[in-house]
């Protein structure tokens, strides 16, 4: 049901409308024999474990296919899962600007304990500041959190080798490509839907199938290009692309065209870039596509001895050209 | 004909005819050709060149800096395609403005623009019209719907120009014009028909797939043989003799022709539109009575020579130093359809 409630600076006081939103809101979401009320949640973890942390601030925090709080699931979920480590804890942290409605924030926090269950992840610790109007683009969250990393799995940007293939797990660009269209006014209408998606699911298949696998990459902010020219450069290697193979929704390839963008470097929020040796690349893409996010999973090309540090497009009409660098804010451009 | 069985591609790579100079006249044609990598399977003897058909590119200094001037110093709200952002001007981009506290949207088409106004009743707008042929009649029709509506907080600042007379001053920079598909989609073909028939310049109209391109040089190729002038439509799927009526008759009645700054190239008459009289009180220019501008362009930045084909981006001494699409100093830099930027992201030296 709606209130109508707003959040003020007094649920960020620390007396007893604090207690009430974090009672009302997040215990009512985020309830498991972790959470804790002390001031720090006691944990039992044995082996090799990875840690990570990343800030939203969203803008739209709502976008088709999800909102700020899944996304901030998914992205701390999908670094570690990148590591090949099973999520186990995480902790949030809000700031909330003054104003911001209550049953949004309600709706934001069931987003996560929907997120945060799918991906198998406790939330076990949490904050929220109340800043005042301006300060804050509606909301910020912060999110840490903890995983075990599979027993024989080592996954780095640096273990890149010639020779190896190069996979994503879906079609390419779907979530800045849903923002963008939410947060300029393009005056462009297109059934796009942000790919946000918790992936532990996607990884745990993969590494089901086999644990030789050298790199795993959420292909975030600056999107497929911007991952491989990373990867490029930490192993010292060559990319090497084939345009064709590429998977990219019709959708998301319209609106490219028309704003003159290249989906390579849209952001994914449940896309990965995946590098492994050949002889394991066709099982991976059968198993992925056999997944709930990895439907469109293809091979999309090989990692070279030749031209390190590059990534390399083999074009429609054969010719190999250099993959532009990615840098500076997607402007869309004119004619 | 024994050349209708070979490939659009096996012609262009087999060609070993003299040297041919082709200029691509428009922006996109440049990006293209650089994204699929076209220059990589041309021999030799072909050399491409990227002329002034990025609007960004020709758009002079000065029109930046009046940009700029309305931003900061009348507060408007500038609305404006993106590319535009980072173009430098005298002493700073629109970029800056915004970082000294410019309000700067981004718009996908001249009509956002008057939504905007519409929609921000306490500020005043201006869409920066800038683009040939196939962008003004959009900036006509939102000039249009602000008299209809009697926006009184909606203007433009004029730099739109027309491509025939730069055709002609651009006649010695090669063999063959590939001419815009874009362009021609609202102009027709006449014009360029006429430049063949008059012995002025040879050119083929072209679209903008790897197939399309293709084709049209081919065409250029196989035609160069004849050793006369001639005009092909290679793109008659978008490109109809005629052109684009409506779109015409809307320039016509809302602009009219007048001489024109392009960056570069100087000022060449009668290339460029502004606003009717019957539509002055949408020229952000009288609105805020802005003094005549001449902006002083980076005297190490060769963009002219560059949009000229007299020389290549990489002969420039600040190309890949000083200059860059992050810190560009010429136009030519900024815009992924500029042939500098194309030369440096694609690797070319």
């Amino acid at each position: 049901m709606k209130s109508g409630k707003i959040v003020t600076l007094a649920h960020g006081a620390g007396g007893k409308q604090t207690s009430e939103l974090i009672d009302q809101v997040f215990k009512a979401h985020f309830s498991n024999p972790q959470f804790t009320a002390d001031d720090a949640a006691v944990l039992e973890v044995n082996g090799k474990i990875a840690m990570s942390t990343d800030g939203f601030i969203v803008s739209p925090y709502e976008f088709n296919g999800g909102n700020i709080g899944k996304l901030s699931i998914c992205g701390t979920v999908n670094d570690l899962a990148c590591m090949g480590a099973k999520p186990l804890y995480m902790t949030c942290s809000f700031i909330i600007e003054e104003g911001f409605s209550m049953d949004k924030l309600e709706e934001i926090a069931s987003y996560m304990e929907k997120t945060a269950k799918e991906a198998g992840v406790k939330i076990v610790a949490g904050d929220t500041k109340v800043a005042g109007r301006g300060q804050v683009d509606h909301l910020f969250i912060t999110t840490t959190g903890i995983g075990k990393i599979v027993d024989g799995v080592s996954t780095s940007g640096a273990f890149a080798k010639p020779g190896d293939k190069i996979i994503v797990t879906g079609d390419i660009g779907r979530h800045g490509c849903t923002i963008l269209l939410a947060r300029e006014n393009l005056g462009i209408e297109a059934d796009i839907q942000s790919d946000c998606a918790p992936l532990w699911g996607t990884v745990e298949m993969m590494l089901e199938t086999t644990k030789d696998i050298h790199v795993i990459r959420d292909a975030t902010r600056g999107g497929v290009g911007t991952v491989l020219y990373e990867i490029a450069a930490e192993s010292n290697v060559g990319v090497k692309l084939d345009s064709s193979a590429i998977p990219v929704d019709p959708a998301v390839s319209g609106v490219c065209g028309m704003l003159g963008l290249d989906p390579l470097y849209l952001a994914n929020e449940g896309t990965l870039v995946v590098i492994a040796p050949a002889e394991q690349a066709d099982t991976l893409v059968e198993t992925l596509h056999k997944g709930k996010y990895s439907k469109n999973a293809a091979v999309i090309g090989e990692i070279t001895e030749s031209m390190p540090g590059k990534v390399v497009v083999t074009t429609e009409i054969g010719a190999e050209t250099l993959l532009p660098q990615p840098g500076g804010e997607l402007l869309p451009r004119i004619c | 004909m024994a050349e209708q069985k070979k490939s659009a591609l096996e012609i262009i790579k087999s060609y070993d005819g003299p040297k041919l100079r082709i200029m691509e006249v428009c922006g996109t044609h440049t990006h293209e050709i650089f994204r699929l990598g076209i220059r990589k399977i041309l021999p030799e003897t072909i050399e491409l060149i990227s002329g002034p058909g990025c609007p960004v590119c020709v758009t002079p200094i000065g029109f930046i800096d009046e940009a700029v001037m309305l931003a900061l110093d009348h507060q408007v709200t500038i609305c404006t395609f993106g590319d535009l952002i980072r173009v430098p001007g005298t002493t700073m981009s629109l970029a800056g403005a915004r970082a000294e506290g410019a309000n700067i949207q981004i718009v996908y088409t001249p009509l956002d623009a008057v939504e905007y106004a519409v929609g921000h009743p306490e500020e005043q707008v201006v869409f920066l019209s800038v683009g040939f042929e196939t962008t003004t009649p959009s900036s006509c029709l939102a000039v249009k719907k602000a008299k209809e509506e009697n926006l009184q907080n909606f203007s433009i600042l004029t730099a739109n120009k027309t491509m025939p007379n730069a055709y002609q001053a651009l006649k010695g920079s090669a063999d063959a014009f590939l001419y815009p598909g874009h362009v021609n989609a609202i102009t027709g073909e006449e014009e360029c028909k006429k430049l063949a028939q008059d012995g002025v310049i040879s050119g083929v109209i072209a679209g903008f797939t790897a197939k399309e391109l293709l084709t049209a040089l081919a065409v250029i190729i196989e035609k160069s043989k004849t050793k006369k002038s001639y005009f092909v439509n290679c793109y008659p799927r978008v490109v109809r003799p005629e052109g684009n009526p409506a779109a015409q008759k809307m320039i016509k009645e809302v602009m009219e022709p007048c001489d024109s700054e392009w960056r570069g190239l100087g000022v060449i008459p009668m290339s460029g539109l502004k606003l009717r009289q019957a539509y002055e009180a949408y020229d952000a220019r009288l609105k805020f009575h802005l003094p005549k501008m001449q902006g002083k362009p980076n005297p190490a930045c060769r963009c002219g020579d560059v949009l000229q084909g007299k020389c290549k981006p990489s002969d420039c001494k600040v190309f890949g130093r000083g200059c860059t699409p992050q810190h560009p100093i010429g136009a030519c830099m900024v815009s992924n359809e500029g042939s500098c930027s194309a030369y440096y992201q694609y690797g070319m030296e």
